[in-house]
């Protein structure tokens, strides 16, 4: 049987991925930043996933406004990484699993979770900054992964209650699936930044650490924000949080904090970074 | 749809919903042709004439050529769309970030490196009256 071997929290911010593609990451901006990484990379070298489900937004690059799903399963042997409009971030092909992939397909839909499924996309910074935040630079990504988008561009994205229960949907699939993968459930985006409109810069520690107190304690709690608490408290951009409870729902409902680290800023984010396993 | 939304109250803040989607779809539409680098080559070489290709209005097509970045999101621009214009033009997220709060570059990325805008004093529309 597959098996959940842990729940990875992490902001995707671009600006991440720009340092560490321009060999920045030692100058006086980002040391202290990348500093904070090195646990969370030790934790996943020795958890050794053979494939990584990403729940992350696209942003404008395998998705316009012509087409928007709500949730998108990545079906596809592989992901190229997408130009956002200033060339391709130079990174690995990210490699899919599709027969996990297609596995989710089913048993979600059958679940109740209406997919959008996806045989071509590339994939952006939202999926490859955090591979970068916990794999470095390796030649090739060391895991197989499964893009799963969430619509959070577009007004309004899913609900918290919504997004916790694809992930213990996730959970319940994984738990089926006749293979001996290890795997990790990625939650990425947030956490309070707004990047538009005269408010643009705001940074809610406060909101950040009771979102991330609650998230590990007591997700349905957290599950219930409404999304004008997001957007007033987090920021617009911040209700990217929301991903965080996939992940959150694909542990068991007691887990164990493995490792927290914030910062801020990154350019305009409050960057958090959350490992949990199973109690 | 309801005339206004519970976040409206919510000052300096455009929430990109179907109200803005419906507003800025060719803008958007143009700015996400900035993905593909023959596009971006052919913007630059004559910013009118590519324009000409979407059905952008007046104020739209003028916030594009003055590079109002504040007013492309007013006029429906999402802003992971409006990035790709600016980062056309060199700029960085925080760059673009910071042009809407009408606080200079090195202001703005000061105010971040600070610990970036508190949001005591901005919550609600009636925090900002007065200013």
């Amino acid at each position: 049987m597959a098996r959940l071997v842990g729940g990875v929290a992490c902001s995707h911010v671009p600006a991440v991925g720009a340092a560490i593609d321009k060999g920045r990451t030692g100058e006086p901006y980002w040391a202290p930043y990348f500093a904070k990484l090195e646990p969370a990379r030790a934790w996943i070298a020795e958890a050794r996933p053979d494939v990584c489900i990403v729940v992350y937004n696209d942003h404008a690059n395998a998705f316009s406004l012509e087409v928007i799903p709500t949730f998108a399963l990545g079906l596809a042997d592989e992901f190229p990484p997408a130009d956002e409009g200033y060339g391709p971030r130079p990174v690995p092909i990210v490699r899919g699993h599709p027969e996990l992939a297609w596995h989710l397909a089913e048993s979600l839909i059958m679940d109740e979770f209406d997919l959008t499924l996806v045989n071509e996309m590339n994939v952006d910074h939202g999926l490859t900054v955090p591979l970068s935040v916990m794999f470095g630079q390796p030649a090739a990504w060391p895991t197989r992964v499964i893009p799963l988008c969430v619509n959070v561009v577009q007004y309004p994205p899913p609900t918290g209650q919504r997004c916790h229960r694809l992930g213990q949907a996730i959970r319940r699939a994984i738990d089926a699936f006749e293979g001996d993968e290890r795997v990790v459930v990625f939650g990425t985006g947030g956490m309070s930044h707004q990047l538009q409109g005269e408010r643009a810069g705001l940074i809610n520690v406060d909101f950040d650490t009771r979102f991330l107190d609650g998230l590990v304690a007591d997700p349905e709690a957290i599950a219930a924000i409404p999304h004008v608490e997001y957007l007033r408290e987090a920021g617009s951009e911040g209700i990217e949080l929301v991903m965080w409870l996939v992940m959150r729902g694909a542990l068991g409902a007691g887990v164990r904090e493995v490792y927290r680290a914030t910062h801020v800023p990154t350019s305009n984010t409050h960057n958090g970074l959350l490992v949990l396993e199973d109690a | 749809m309801p005339e206004t939304r519970d976040y409206d109250d919510i000052p300096g803040t455009i929430v990109f919903d179907g109200r803005r989607s419906r507003r800025g779809y060719a803008l958007n539409k143009f700015l996400m042709s900035l993905n593909q680098p023959a596009n971006r080559e052919a913007f630059r070489a004559g910013e009118g004439a590519y324009l000409d290709q979407f059905a952008l209005d007046g104020e739209q097509r003028d916030a594009v050529l003055r590079r109002e970045w504040l007013r492309l999101i007013e006029l429906g621009g999402n802003v992971y769309y409006t990035y790709k214009l600016a980062a056309c033009d060199g700029m960085t997220f925080q760059d673009l970030a910071g042009e809407q709060t009408g606080m200079s570059a090195e202001g703005f990325a000061q105010m971040m490196a600070d610990g970036g805008r508190s949001p005591e004093g901005n919550r609600r529309r009636a925090d900002w009256e007065g200013r």
